[in-house]
């Protein structure tokens, strides 16, 4: 292959950097719920695959937080932050595991 | 704000006070909120880079060029001034003293100051855990925590890898890492160390592939990616 150009990749440029990961999810989450979701292990509903919460690929150009699957690229959460109201959407995930320490 | 600290032409530290800081655990965050007069709010995440000291608190921010948080913490906060915070944030990427296994850091840019956090949080809990670090950069103006790496630390060994323009002692010509940086200064996947990888997203999704190319158990790379791109 040739180097130089961004377009011998492939790959548009901005989709390369353009996400970060669910340990972004950490604060807005912390809001809500008492424990760390980032640290949960979560799978997705549409290929099943698992992982932390905080190896999701996180999207933040939308009006609020997208979180795409790391295997598949669907989206698995979205976050929105309205003024008073905060829009969870989780529907992408099947299961979460939550680390809670020892009963 | 009590304290500003430039670490590099495009870098600083900033020494927050934090009022009733409950304590954190190295490689955790904060996110920072910016409101506007018209009511227009943005946040970012920083990581934090001090071991946990009270209720004293320290952050180094990276200038990103249009950066709509970054660019005012860096050039225009002053001490004195009051920032909105919460934290500490993040329960997955984070380095606790109780841990035992060898521990691999692996940084590109600003991603050291997470990476950074655990050294002295190490040093601090006085642990004897012994740690490797990568720290990729551009060029040697960039270097953070110059001073700091310099001094060392017993049982912190500290690798760079200069990808555009080395110091003319440097024996390793410029150039992004590679999996043989990672095999030649990291450590044999059969010791079981536990990877904490931090930086621009590419740089991350490269160095952590490396990582399990070369037999790391994927789920002991941890990754921290903050967009952004490649160093």
């Amino acid at each position: 292959m040739t180097a130089g150009t961004p377009a011998d990749t492939g790959i548009p440029r901005d989709a390369e950097g353009g996400y970060i990961d669910g340990n972004a999810l950490a604060g807005p989450l912390a809001e809500l719920f008492a424990v760390d979701l980032t640290a949960a292990t979560s799978q997705c509903a549409h290929c099943s695959n698992t992982g932390p919460v905080a190896s999701l690929h996180v999207y933040r150009q939308a009006p609020g937080l997208v979180a795409r699957c790391q295997q598949c690229g669907q989206v698995m959460l979205r976050l929105v932050r309205a003024p008073e109201t905060v829009w969870l959407d989780m529907s992408g995930i099947t299961v979460l595991s939550i680390p809670v320490g020892a009963d | 704000m009590t304290e500003r600290r430039a670490e590099s032409a495009t870098a600083v530290t900033l020494v927050l006070e934090v009022p009733e800081w409950p304590g954190h655990l190295a490689g955790q965050h904060v996110d920072i909120r910016l409101t506007a007069e018209d009511g227009y709010s943005t946040q970012r995440s920083y990581s934090i880079a001090s071991a946990p000291d009270g209720t004293r608190l320290e952050l180094t921010v990276q200038r990103v060029l249009g950066g709509e948080v970054s660019p005012y913490l860096v050039d225009e906060l002053m001490p004195g001034d009051q920032l909105e915070l919460r934290g500490p944030v993040g329960g997955w990427f984070v380095w606790q003293p109780e841990q035992q296994e060898p521990v691999l850091l692996v940084a590109g840019g600003s991603g050291l100051v997470p990476l950074m956090c655990m050294i002295r949080s190490r040093r601090a809990a006085g642990s004897r855990v012994p740690f490797r670090a990568l720290y990729s950069l551009r060029s040697p103006a960039e270097l953070l925590y110059g001073p700091e790496i310099r001094q060392g630390t017993p049982g912190v060994d500290v690798t760079h890898i200069y990808t555009r323009e080395g110091p003319q002692q440097s024996v390793r010509p410029p150039g992004r890492i590679t999996p043989d940086d990672l095999a030649r200064h990291g450590w044999p996947p059969d010791f079981a160390p536990t990877c904490y990888v931090c930086g621009p997203t590419a740089f991350v999704e490269k160095a952590a592939a490396y990582l399990v190319l070369l037999g790391h158990d994927p789920e002991r790379v941890r990754t921290e990616r903050f967009g952004g791109g490649e160093d």
